[in-house]
């Protein structure tokens, strides 16, 4: 590999996939799911992974965030070969990611059991306020909206002051009204915070609204067919026509003809 | 308005209590005593002191079997629904071993253990055992795959991970494996008292009969028998109402 840069160019890349491939056996049927994936993801940045349904997003999520190890390939995160999952990495789930036994504060509180009471008390505190949730803190999740429930498994993910967080199709479970209110607040979130995120949807505008880059993924087994830059500065105006001509250039990506 | 609906599963006992009472005024031909023989009958017992006695000596062997079924079958089930491979050896044993109805052990318990409390508690163990372990199992199956993950992904350790996720997942499901258990051990302990021991209230039953055809006590027994039982199903449901369990189960 003499070819590839010197480690000092790669200073700012947070997470690095090299070669990864995935090969599923079941009931004696070979699934291809990943097809050699090379992909390198800035500090701070924030990346959305689309494509077909079923293509592998979630199995690439997965994979980086080391809840399954590719078939062949690596992920390395600072340089460092993930193998297994790690509270320094999050992800959050599309449903049923909250625990249903805790509170909105126990639930925050869960991966903080090391802190001191203050500490996490205040720590609590933080994310509450955070995602908005005042007045919620002794409140079951049974008694809170689907979007409550998802700013609370962000705020639980964000406790533990992690330096990636992965969102598998966080959103995808809400109403549409919902889903653009939350858009804007894990923006105002990731403004913050300035973690790492990478993002699973198959919205397309989800994608244009939110990410630095968008990762599409072919259909299975997926390898990634392009990477489109969106160059435009936070808050987007969503009627833009640079918005508009990137939403279209993904459509296209993607394989649907918005343009009749 | 909920007085009101309180007061009428009680109304409609007192009606089939009355028309019990009439129908046995109409043909007291003794097929059966009536309530106000019946209610004789328990005051009966209480003056001679056995009523309390045999209360008191059915729900120890309850209480025992019971609760020695649940500290063994929970865990083991828990282990074994984790470990697929456990499963896969276990599963053969326990189907076999399930439909085999506790009162099939009569002879072996009486046996092991003679006539007395232990095989009574022995019986009442062998009938709560299969049916906890089944729950246990099962309720670790249903455990969302999310749960475990986020279990993992903060990075708990193994006793952790059983007492911050495990656990709480599958203790809905196991407070309903509990209760419909504990109204089998109440079935048992009846059929147990009748042949493996000299007290409690399946004794009773069988002894009024043997002992001059007391059939007022017989159906007195079984009147106990099943407010007890009411009783503890109720105390058992109670457990529904733990704020960190309520999300387990439907409104209402």
């Amino acid at each position: 590999m003499s070819t590839q840069a010197p480690p000092t160019s790669a200073a700012g890349v947070k997470l690095r996939m090299q070669h990864v491939s995935m090969v599923f056996e079941r009931d004696g049927k070979t699934t291809h799911v990943l097809d050699d994936i090379n992909l390198d993801v800035q500090d701070g940045e924030f990346i959305c992974l689309v494509g077909p349904s079923g293509c592998g997003k979630s199995t690439l999520l997965n994979v980086m965030g080391g809840f399954l190890s590719p078939t062949s390939g690596s992920v390395a995160i600072d340089s460092e070969a993930v193998h297994g999952p790690d509270p320094r990495r999050i992800l959050v789930f599309q449903e049923r990611g909250v625990f249903p036994w805790l509170t909105v504060e126990g639930n925050i509180g869960f991966g903080l059991s090391k802190l001191s009471d203050a500490e996490r008390k205040q720590r609590i505190a933080h994310y509450v306020q955070l995602v908005r949730l005042q007045g919620f803190e002794h409140t079951y999740p049974s008694d809170l909206s689907g979007g409550m429930k998802q700013r609370l498994q962000v705020a639980r993910a964000l406790a533990v002051n992690p330096d990636i967080l992965y969102l598998d199709e966080p959103f995808g479970a809400l109403d549409s009204v919902t889903r653009f209110i939350m858009r804007g607040e894990l923006l105002r979130i990731w403004q913050t915070e300035r973690r790492t995120i990478i993002f699973v949807t198959h919205d397309i505008d989800e994608a244009v609204q939110l990410a630095d880059r968008v990762v599409v993924l072919s259909s299975r087994p997926a390898k990634i067919q392009d990477i489109l830059t969106i160059d435009i500065a936070h808050p987007r105006n969503l009627s833009s026509p640079r918005y508009l001509e990137l939403r279209d250039q993904l459509a296209q990506k993607i394989g649907l003809a918005f343009t009749a | 308005m909920n007085w009101l609906a309180r007061l009428r599963p009680l109304a409609f006992i007192a009606v089939l209590l009355i028309a019990w009472q009439v129908a046995i005024n109409r043909h007291p031909d003794q097929l059966l005593p009536g309530p106000w023989q019946t209610l004789r009958g328990i005051g009966d017992l209480l003056q001679h002191g056995l009523l309390f006695k045999y209360v008191v000596a059915s729900l120890f062997r309850v209480t025992w079997g019971f609760l020695l079924a649940a500290i063994t079958a929970i865990p083991l089930g828990l282990a074994i629904g984790w470990y697929r491979r456990a499963e896969m050896a276990f599963n053969p044993l326990v189907q076999i071993f399930r439909p085999i109805s506790p009162l099939a052990w009569i002879p072996i318990a009486i046996l092991w253990f003679g006539v007395g409390d232990l095989s009574a508690i022995f019986l009442i163990f062998v009938g709560c055992f299969f049916s906890l372990l089944l729950t246990a199992i099962s309720a670790v199956h249903n455990v969302p795959d999310a749960y475990i993950d986020v279990g993992r992904n903060f990075g708990l350790s193994t006793p952790q991970f059983i007492y911050r996720v495990l656990y709480p997942a599958v203790a809905p499901q196991l407070i309903v494996g509990l209760r419909i258990t504990l109204g089998i051990a109440w079935l048992v302990v009846v059929a147990a008292e009748m042949i493996a021991v000299n007290s409690g209230l399946g004794f009773l039953i069988v002894d009024a009969r043997n002992a001059g055809n007391r059939y007022d006590l017989v159906v007195a027994a079984m009147v106990i028998i099943g407010i007890i039982g009411l009783l503890l199903d109720t105390a058992m449901r109670s457990l529904e109402n733990v704020k960190s369990f309520r999300w387990g189960f439907p409104e209402n």
